[in-house]
């Protein structure tokens, strides 16, 4: 196994060099050196943790949540290493880079979930759970109808999510590597499939890590480089972004991307409940040994992601003044009147603005870690829910051989790889951000309602979870296809039928009000078991009497 | 866990104290930052000039402070929230579990 392991490295490695050479050969005046050292320096450091991974991955338990053996400060480095993902450096900073103070609202949407989290669910999640949020979704309702729409919910996010991600990579490596989009996409694909697939979650975690200090001292660094420039004034910065940018003094006020009431409240539903339902977020609870080591993970994820954020206004700010405003528009591209690579690119250039060449090469190096570092997380959420929930637990009659459990997830791995890939070319042209609201917007109306209501509510009934699951599911899907941005802009169809990017607003409350009713209406056997079983459930949940321990490494 | 075994977790004075003390500490943690969120949300959504008034007569609107604001109490509450969490309440669980012990014996 490890020597196949290793020969694989060997070849992928490989393989990346011919990359290079490649590009070097064809497009040598573009090809960024010092951002291709480090890029390998990289890859070759968390191939080596993979192997070193490998090795200690041997039961389920290991694969899914690397023994149990995290520890809280490391778990929350790496949640903050999962959560600052592209759309949250590159897409935030465009968007703070293209329409000024709504990039806040953004930040301030995806931060304000954490303490919610932590309040109500993480302590929980960590004493009821094993390996996916599912488990504690199914805790005492039948498995099989929950696992299902559990892992079905879990896919859907996992799969948008992905989607970002490998829009933001494909752009990253096109021009720093001038390579063709598409290869930048199959690349990144290729590379988390072997993180995931041979590392499980132990690779997953310091891969996480490691990109979240490089992220954080980049980022750190990038935004004093600014303030330096105006006298670490706020005023003299954003009256230098005021006079340069289009909009004017607008980009001081809300107001640009959520122009009606509904839309902004929507959002603000998406976004804080949606943090909570995400699949790979909610797994990192389960690495951890016990309910305080979950709590400690929160405090230092939510600190770290907060002044992330901070950073992130400063940089889209800096990008203004520094990058739109640059002396003989060197980052404008004149035929397509855009930002060279587009808006999302707007912290790459702002590297090469404050540090020159070596740092873009290193803002460039760090972006794309960060890409391979989440999407690793959510391929390996996603293949969980395949072979945990799906395979081991729903599809399967009697006890699955723990080997045969893990051979699934390795396939399943190497199966969204292949989904993310296409999807990854078939979304090209979308604003990051915007496609992670989606995945947000599933996330809050699917996964959220049904794990706060097995946790909470002791009437919650099989028929209610998963009818109301499907409602929030699937009204959420549909919603999003008619609304703005599939229907008008992907689809091409005109204008949409529902007028919300972010329909939050109604699929939330209508999964809650049908989880409700099901299982209020629900007289069954079933929904008596349900119920009756509530309290040994509760006890646990408070306690962690009977959880799964932590297995030392 | 059997069922005979959680009502007797259940009907110990400890294990209530620290259900009730624990929940009441989150909800109200909780309704706070959503308090605080959607008064946030409410004002871009129908009084988005209100954010976009000056601060101190510069171009700086008072939108940006309360932004950055929001950013580090949601980080203050969580640290209050583990505070109180891995010292009082796991305290109290640990009697609990002491008790539970001591019981089955």
């Amino acid at each position: 196994m490890i020597g196949k392991v290793l020969s694989l490295l060997t070849l992928a490695t490989a393989a990346l060099f011919a990359a290079g050479d490649m590009a070097g050969g064809t497009k040598a005046d573009e090809l960024n050196v010092p951002a291709v050292v480090m890029f390998f320096i990289f890859v070759a450091a968390t191939l080596g943790i993979t192997y070193w991974a490998a090795k200690r991955t041997k039961s389920a338990k290991d694969f899914y949540t690397a023994g149990g053996g995290i520890t809280g400060v490391q778990n929350g480095t790496a949640i903050a290493g999962d959560y600052m993902s592209a759309a949250s450096f590159l897409g935030i900073t465009g968007m703070v880079y293209l329409k000024g103070y709504d990039g806040l609202i953004f930040s301030i949407g995806f931060l304000v979930g954490w303490p919610i989290i932590l309040f109500m669910l993480s302590e929980q999640l960590r004493n009821l759970g094993k390996y996916t949020f599912a488990d504690v979704t199914a805790y005492r309702l039948k498995q099989k109808p929950v696992r299902i729409l559990s892992a079905l919910g879990s896919i859907s996010v996992v799969i948008l999510y992905l989607i970002a991600q490998m829009v933001g990579s494909g752009k990253l490596i096109e021009i720093l590597f001038g390579l063709d989009y598409e290869f930048a996409v199959i690349l990144v694909g290729a590379l988390m499939v072997l993180y995931v697939a041979f590392g499980g979650m132990l690779a997953t975690t310091w891969v996480q890590i490691i990109k979240a200090v490089l992220l954080l001292a980049g980022t750190t660094f990038m935004s004093i480089m600014v303030m330096a420039k105006f006298g670490f004034s706020f005023e003299e910065l954003f009256t230098a972004a005021t006079k340069v940018h289009p909009l004017g003094d607008a980009i001081m006020t809300p107001g640009g991307l959520v122009s009606d009431p509904i839309s902004a409240i929507s959002l603000g539903i998406a976004l804080m409940f949606g943090t909570a339902g995400l699949p790979h977020i909610l797994m990192r609870f389960f690495t951890v040994a016990d309910a305080k080591e979950a709590r400690k993970s929160v405090f230092v994820a939510t600190g770290l992601i907060g002044y992330f954020y901070v950073l992130t206004f400063i940089m889209g700010f800096g990008a203004i003044v520094l990058v739109l405003g640059a002396e003989g528009n060197i980052y404008w591209d004149t035929a397509t009147n855009t930002l060279k690579g587009m808006n999302n690119m707007a912290a790459v250039w702002l590297a090469h603005a404050v540090g020159g060449d070596y740092f873009l090469g290193f803002i460039s190096a760090v972006a794309f870690a960060t890409i391979l570092a989440v999407v690793s997380g959510l391929t390996l959420a996603g293949a969980s829910a395949i072979s945990h929930d799906l395979y081991a637990n729903a599809f399967s009659t009697g006890n699955v051989d723990e080997k045969k459990e893990i051979r699934v997830s390795k396939i399943a791995t190497i199966g969204i790889g292949i989904a993310a890939i296409i999807f990854g070319i078939a979304f090209e042209k979308q604003n990051i951000a915007f496609v992670v609201a989606l995945a947000f917007t599933i996330a809050a109306s699917a996964n959220f309602p049904v794990l706060f209501m097995s946790i909470y509510w002791k009437k919650l009934t099989t028929r209610g979870a998963v009818l109301g699951g499907y409602v929030g599911l699937i009204s959420a899907l549909v919603l999003v296809i008619l609304g703005p941005v599939v229907w008008t802009e992907i689809l091409g169809n005109g204008a949409a039928i529902v007028p919300y990017k972010f329909p939050a607003v109604f699929s939330v409350p209508l999964a809650f009000l049908a989880i409700w009713f099901f299982s209020i209406t629900d007289k069954s056997e079933d929904a008596q078991r349900c119920i009756d079983e509530f309290d040994a459930q509760d006890v646990r949940c408070q306690t962690g009497i009977g959880s799964e321990g932590a297995v030392a490494h | 866990m059997t069922h005979e075994q959680a009502e007797q977790i259940k009907h110990n004075p400890k294990y209530q104290e620290l259900v009730s003390k624990r929940s009441k500490f989150a909800w109200t943690l909780t309704i706070i930052m959503l308090v605080v969120y959607y008064a946030f949300i409410l004002f871009i959504a129908f009084s988005p000039e209100t954010l976009g008034e000056s601060m101190s007569g510069g171009i700086t609107t008072i939108g940006i402070p309360i932004g950055i604001a929001i950013i580090i109490f949601a980080f203050a509450m969580t640290g209050i929230y583990v505070k109180r969490a891995n010292g009082e309440f796991d305290d109290l669980l640990r009697e609990v579990k002491k008790d539970l012990e001591k019981e089955m014996k």
